[in-house]
């Protein structure tokens, strides 16, 4: 196990060893899966050419154009290198839950190609001292970016490991300055029916009530861990992931972390929460990451990682306490049960 | 027209293939990345819904056939209901080696604990109890007891839809049209054991287990 990244600090809990990174995985090709599936002599004895024509059957799906992302120039946070291995990315950018796309995992980066970041804005306002608004290129250029690895857990019980490129949310509330007395943070996303087929329509959108807005208590916001991501793999975010700007907070589930941000506001009360708004006893205002604290339908105690490799390849390994991040949010919960407070 | 056996031959064919073609076509898919990079749940879903697809299809068969006076098509079911018992199998199979990755002692858990997986895990109890009795020898041998078992189908009918409503986060209106559907074909046939039962009161006790539920 080698210590070169953790600058002479003891290996945490939460660190992954850097000698089990596997470099960016190249985009894995059809026939992977079809070795993994045991197809691998199906696909042998089928010729190329009726492999081309059965395929072109599903192809309407694939024909709208790829949304372009682009480079990022940021530094590498050492202390949040790689410590597992990567979930590769073409998994990470066609396996999500974004509902306003629609709720299959792949219906996202089937019906967001279109999707217009530029123009953006981001508004920063409530309980601060200047709000601001940030147009596109502030997203990328107004706060030095930097990466971050980081697990995400989702509440369905899958996980992966994902290369973030952003800044501290923490570093944008204080250009805008927190006044004293503030107690939560709200997030909105875009509401664009035109744009997310997901808006238009109940059935394609899950019954979710949008805009999608999200929550964090002041001191959760201003935790060093909570990130504004503009980019995975050193690259702009796709519209699956969440572009131009999403949160991610890595020690609670996933559908805290919410994506293509347009409103950020500190207020003095606990605001709303998709989830919770949708089934309270399902989804807590927290969500923190608990193997303790069972969904009511399905158990917390374990998860699928998502890496590299055909279908089976998948492992379920223990779900940890705040997805590992203990040692720097447990102390925001002291006192508080978190069985009631899930 | 009657249909004949070798019109049923053919239909027979026919739902071989209507059958057969979504798992071909789900090898495609998955094959060709078509359903995303890691498309566990898409598969659980569909062969759990090509079960429920299935299980829909068989209930139709025998209203259809009293509504167009076809008895012959009530030789189709059997084959159809093989089907939702291998649908449902691939479902639990998926669920298992992609989702669980044979974590067996999860899979207990799961089964003792969550409303949901019990209650699919009961219906697919009753799918094998009926699959494994639908041999014509077996049939003949559990005589009346065979239809007592086989009218289980509709406890598995009302089941399945449930355990799919259970089972999605917030998405409810597919389970919920499955739901109504399942409802609307036992009420066919509630209104049918309702017209026996007036017709033969004097003997509806013997009668009613004679003339099964159809």
């Amino acid at each position: 196990m080698s210590h070169k990244f953790s600058k002479g600090i003891i290996n945490k809990a939460w660190q992954i060893n850097d000698n089990e990174v596997t470099p960016e995985p190249i985009f894995q090709d059809r026939r992977n899966i079809i070795k993994a599936l045991g197809f691998g002599a199906l696909g042998a004895a089928l010729p190329t050419t009726s492999h081309a024509g059965i395929f072109d059957l599903f192809k309407d799906k694939k024909a709208a154009s790829q949304f372009t992302t682009t480079p990022l120039s940021f530094i590498s946070n050492e202390a949040f290198t790689a410590q597992d291995p990567l979930t590769p990315i073409n998994k990470v950018t066609s396996h999500n839950n974004f509902y306003e796309f629609g709720t299959s995992k792949h219906d996202p980066v089937d019906n967001a190609q279109g999707f217009i970041v530029k123009p953006w804005q981001l508004i920063i306002d409530g309980e601060v001292d200047t709000p601001l608004t940030l147009d596109y290129d502030d997203l990328t250029k107004m706060i030095a970016l930097e990466e971050r690895t980081y697990r995400l857990r989702c509440v369905e019980a899958w996980s992966m490991v994902i290369p973030w490129t952003g800044f501290t949310l923490t570093s944008l509330l204080k250009k805008a300055g927190v006044k004293n007395g503030a107690t939560h943070v709200a997030f909105e996303t875009l509401y664009d029916p035109k744009q997310m087929p997901g808006q238009r329509n109940r059935r394609v959108g899950g019954g979710v009530a949008y805009p999608y807005v999200e929550g964090l208590t002041i001191n959760e916001a201003l935790n060093d861990l909570t990130f504004l991501a503009v980019g995975l793999y050193g690259k702009t975010l796709p519209p699956q992931n969440g572009a131009p700007i999403r949160l991610v907070v890595p020690w609670k589930y996933g559908f805290k972390s919410i994506k293509s941000v347009v409103r950020i506001t500190v207020t003095k009360r606990q605001p709303a929460t998709s989830w919770n708004k949708l089934a309270a006893n399902e989804y807590g205002f927290y969500a923190n990451v608990n193997p303790q604290v069972d969904h009511p339908r399905w158990s917390q105690a374990s998860e699928r990682r998502i890496g590299a490799g055909g279908l089976f390849s998948a492992k379920r390994i223990p779900t940890q306490m705040f997805n590992g991040y203990g040692e720097q949010v447990a102390s925001l919960y002291q006192g508080l049960d978190l069985r009631k407070h899930f | 027209m009657k249909l004949k056996n070798k019109h049923i031959k053919w239909l027979k064919a026919l739902f071989h293939l209507i059958a057969i073609t979504p798992i071909v076509a789900l090898v495609l898919l998955v094959m060709g990345d078509h359903v995303g990079g890691e498309p566990v749940e898409y598969i659980i879903h569909y062969t759990g819904i090509g079960a429920l697809n299935a299980l829909v299809l068989t209930l139709i068969i025998s209203p259809l056939a009293k509504r167009f006076k076809q008895g012959a098509l009530l030789q189709t079911r059997r084959l159809i209901g093989l089907y939702v018992f291998a649908y449902a199998t691939l479902h639990i199979l998926s669920f298992v080696a992609l989702d669980l990755l044979f974590e067996w002692n999860l899979l207990w858990q799961e089964i003792i604990n969550r409303p949901y997986i019990i209650v699919g895990a009961l219906s697919y109890v009753i799918l094998f109890l009926l699959a494994i009795t639908s041999l014509n020898s077996v049939r003949r041998k559990m005589g009346k007891r065979w239809q007592q078992l086989h009218n289980t189908v509709y406890v598995a009918a009302l089941l399945i839809p449930v355990h799919f409503y259970w089972s999605v986060k917030s998405e409810i209106i597919e389970p919920s049209i499955y739901i109504a559907i399942m409802l609307g074909l036992l009420a066919l046939r509630l209104g049918q054991l309702a017209k026996q039962k007036t017709k033969h009161r004097p003997s509806s006790k013997h009668k009613v287990a004679a003339s099964p539920l159809r």
